[in-house]
């Protein structure tokens, strides 16, 4: 008998002996499913903010095109290289070109290699969705996005995020990602940190030290 | 059973290069062949761990910071019950429907370009591991923390057949530099502060900068740099997982570091364990556990990264995805019907933070790599060890029964119940052997507990032993008083006994018999018999 029929006739026979003629009952999810406040709207881009804040994350609020592309700029900062998914609007490409930046595209097809990532400072994304509730910011791997690597290996990451794709709650989150639930995905609350030396949360240790957050429109 | 580290605090050590820096950091801990047990009994374990003071120091301070946090962000959650109630059933639906759930997931990852192995058990999981790494044609991995591995042993399977896995958690590496053993599963060097920490990096890790301080910053900082040339060259990663999901095939790491990410997106291959029962029915059932599983492990809204996976994806991650679908007495727990509960478990410790043995003992008491409440109900049920020549089997009594690890529990998982549950098993188990000498000495003790005279002359007897106590306690005696006081030190007898206070303070002659105390000490007496 091989492996996966041995294990799956334990678990038929185990459950035969446990269930006891238990039912498997309706889920219930009575759990706050959508947010008093609509996607996008006044409270929950403000509750989106102070949650970012609170990760030591920098926000920039943009309520107009040219506003965004300053966003970026100052998010950049400093950073003298930058690598970009191949479909990130032209726009914020020119904008991650300011100060005489260097820029880089990346993509599926035409990747960069790794070691070459590694002496790249910062990176610009869109992303999918935001959760104002835990100050999450979800990407889906989609071409204004990238691969999971672009965002990871620099130091900097600047993410773009659409204020009407902030939802208030998790599960509304969850609705927009389950829409095409086999992308790989990437959530994102803060930056990289660590609690564990004596629970002392220290920021930064192997993803990106830095997060840049626009929030866009 | 042991291979390495019998070394004990204050040793001296072998070489002088070996110690140049704290010296007070080495292990007591031997790493076992079987990590579900380590060959110890709880009580021998626990007269251990509690006798290393800067251990309890470092475990007290930290448990209680991540319970203060985990009430913190719980009580923001104004649907934390609703959210336990519907992790409740959808956990109670996996384990009911199991099978066809997996069969389910199987279908979805291969669909997706994935590779689905099944393990029976830990030794077959560990060979299917190690001959895909030798197919690679190498011998260096990198490592994302998992209880799956850590259960299967795999680092020191690895190591015998001439691979290094490296654990790139920051507190997994600590252990691993040390070795040590985990002392908390989602914590591992819960047991370690920072000068520890700074004196093991020194001492272990090679590329440490000379003047390390031992400022969390610094050592975090450190552990990257160490870190980050292994994450770039790395060819194959090794992963568990906190969640598959059966509709749709994806897999799921929830994780702090990047560490993670690191090694779920840039190696060429990777290699996933996971446990048969991490599994959720839908994709919408995530919503549920990613607001329990950060707030209740680490007391944050959100940890600060999750991967959700599933098979392959062209030009983007791993080329080669194999995941491993492992049992190792999985369907042994599933076959309880109280105590198949146990499967539900996320791993997010919020049971051993609140638990006050835990606290004092710490992990490495308990002689598993699931330690804490849940351990005492994990471990003796995938070990199916419930008989009394099994250490595992003392497991179910470590607890005072206090209740705090359901409530804290976010899958609503009643292991009091489980506890008091197993130790009816055990007990059962024992029934059918010969009787041990707690039974004999009670039986002995009987006749002269039932008659007061008897009782009294006794009492005379046991002031005797103030003569051999020190410091208010006795500690070992020999055999057979030695069952009792290998595991628990013995008050000393008091001066004198109630009956003697009574008649020395009420010298206008009220016999207790006639007072309301005495009434209920009488009371108390029938009742016993």
């Amino acid at each position: 008998m091989d492996a996966k029929t041995a294990i799956l006739a334990r678990a038929r026979e185990a459950i035969s002996r446990s269930q006891q003629g238990r039912p498997v009952r309706d889920i219930p999810r009575n759990y706050l499913r959508v947010g008093t406040d609509a996607p996008g709207s006044q409270p929950v881009v403000a509750d989106m903010v102070e949650k970012l804040e609170d990760y030591s994350a920098k926000v920039v609020r943009a309520p107009k095109d040219a506003a965004i592309l300053d966003g970026i700029d100052e998010l950049l900062g400093d950073a003298r290289s930058v690598v970009v998914p191949a479909g990130l609007p032209q726009a914020y490409k020119e904008a991650a070109a300011r100060r005489g930046r260097t820029v880089r595209e990346d993509s599926r097809q035409e990747p960069i290699p790794t070691l070459e990532l590694d002496q790249i400072d910062a990176v610009v994304t869109c992303s999918r969705v935001g959760i104002s509730m835990s100050g999450t910011i979800c990407l889906d791997g989609e071409p204004d996005q990238g691969r999971r690597a672009i965002t990871l290996v620099p130091d900097k990451h600047v993410v773009v995020l659409e204020r009407e794709m902030i939802m208030p709650t998790v599960p509304q989150a969850v609705d927009v990602l389950g829409q095409n639930p086999t992308r790989p995905t990437t959530w994102i609350a803060g930056g990289s940190a660590t609690s564990d030396i004596e629970l002392v949360r220290v920021n930064g240790v192997h993803g990106p030290r830095n997060l840049g957050v626009v929030i866009a429109h | 059973m042991t291979q390495t580290s019998q070394t004990f605090l204050g040793m001296p050590a072998a070489s002088p290069e070996e110690q140049p820096h704290t010296g007070g950091w080495r292990t007591n801990v031997e790493v076992p062949q079987d990590t579900l047990r380590w060959g110890h009994t709880f009580p021998e374990g626990a007269h251990k761990t509690l006798a290393n003071t800067q251990m309890r120091r470092n475990l007290g301070h930290a448990t209680r910071t991540i319970r203060n946090k985990r009430q913190l962000r719980v009580d923001e959650m104004p649907d934390w019950e609703d959210l336990r109630e519907a992790a409740e059933a959808v956990k109670f639906e996996v384990a009911s429907r199991l099978p066809e759930l997996l069969e389910q997931f199987e279908a979805n990852v291969t669909a997706h370009g994935g590779i689905v192995h099944w393990a029976r058990d830990a030794a077959e999981a560990n060979r299917i591991v190690a001959d895909i790494i030798k197919s690679k044609g190498i011998d260096d991995v990198v490592k994302v923390k998992s209880m799956a591995t850590q259960e299967t042993n795999l680092n020191e399977y690895l190591a015998d057949e001439g691979i290094t896995a490296h654990e790139t958690d920051l507190a997994e590496m600590i252990v691993q530099l040390a070795d040590d053993m985990p002392s908390h599963i989602v914590v591992p060097a819960i047991h370690r502060n920072r000068s520890e920490v700074r004196g093991i990096f020194l001492d272990r890790m090679g590329d440490a900068p000379e003047d390390l301080s031992d400022k969390p910053e610094e050592l975090a900082g450190a552990a990257r740099a160490h870190l980050r040339r292994k994450f770039l060259h790395a060819s194959v990663a090794i992963s568990g997982t906190n969640m598959g999901i059966a509709e749709t095939g994806t897999v799921s790491i929830f994780e702090s570091e990047g560490n993670g990410r690191m090694c779920l997106t840039l190696p060429d291959t990777l290699i996933t364990l996971m446990g048969i029962e991490k599994l959720v029915p839908r994709y919408q059932d995530a919503e549920i556990f990613a607001q329990l599983l950060p707030r209740s492990a680490t007391g944050e809204r959100m940890n600060p990264y999750t991967s959700m996976w599933t098979g392959v994806t062209p030009g983007d991650g791993p080329q080669e995805f194999h995941l491993i679908l492992m049992d190792n007495g999985r369907t042994k727990v599933l076959t309880d019907p109280i105590g198949r509960q146990a499967l539900a478990c996320i791993r997010c410790g919020s049971c051993m933070n609140i638990c006050p043995v835990y606290q004092h003992t710490g992990g490495h008491a308990y002689g598993s790599v699931y330690p804490g409440p849940i351990g005492s109900i994990l471990t003796p049920q995938l070990t199916q060890g419930l008989a009394d020549d099994d250490p595992v089997h003392t497991l179910p009594f470590a607890s005072s029964l206090c209740g705090a690890c359901a409530e804290v529990c976010p899958v609503k998982i009643d292991i009091p119940t489980i506890l008091i549950h197993l130790r009816a098993r055990s007990v059962d188990v024992k029934r059918r052997l010969v009787p041990d000498m707690w039974d004999v000495a009670m039986n002995a003790a009987t006749p002269v507990m039932s008659n007061g005279k008897a009782w009294l002359a006794a009492t005379e007897g046991v002031k005797a032993t103030r003569l051999i106590g020190r410091d208010g306690r006795i500690g070992a005696l020999p055999f057979p008083a030695s069952l009792w006081t290998r595991s628990r030190d013995l008050p000393v007898a008091p001066k004198e006994s109630l009956r003697q206070w009574w008649k020395r303070t009420h010298p206008e002659g009220i016999t207790p018999a006639r007072s309301g105390l005495g009434a209920a000490q009488s009371t108390a007496t029938k009742e016993n018999r």
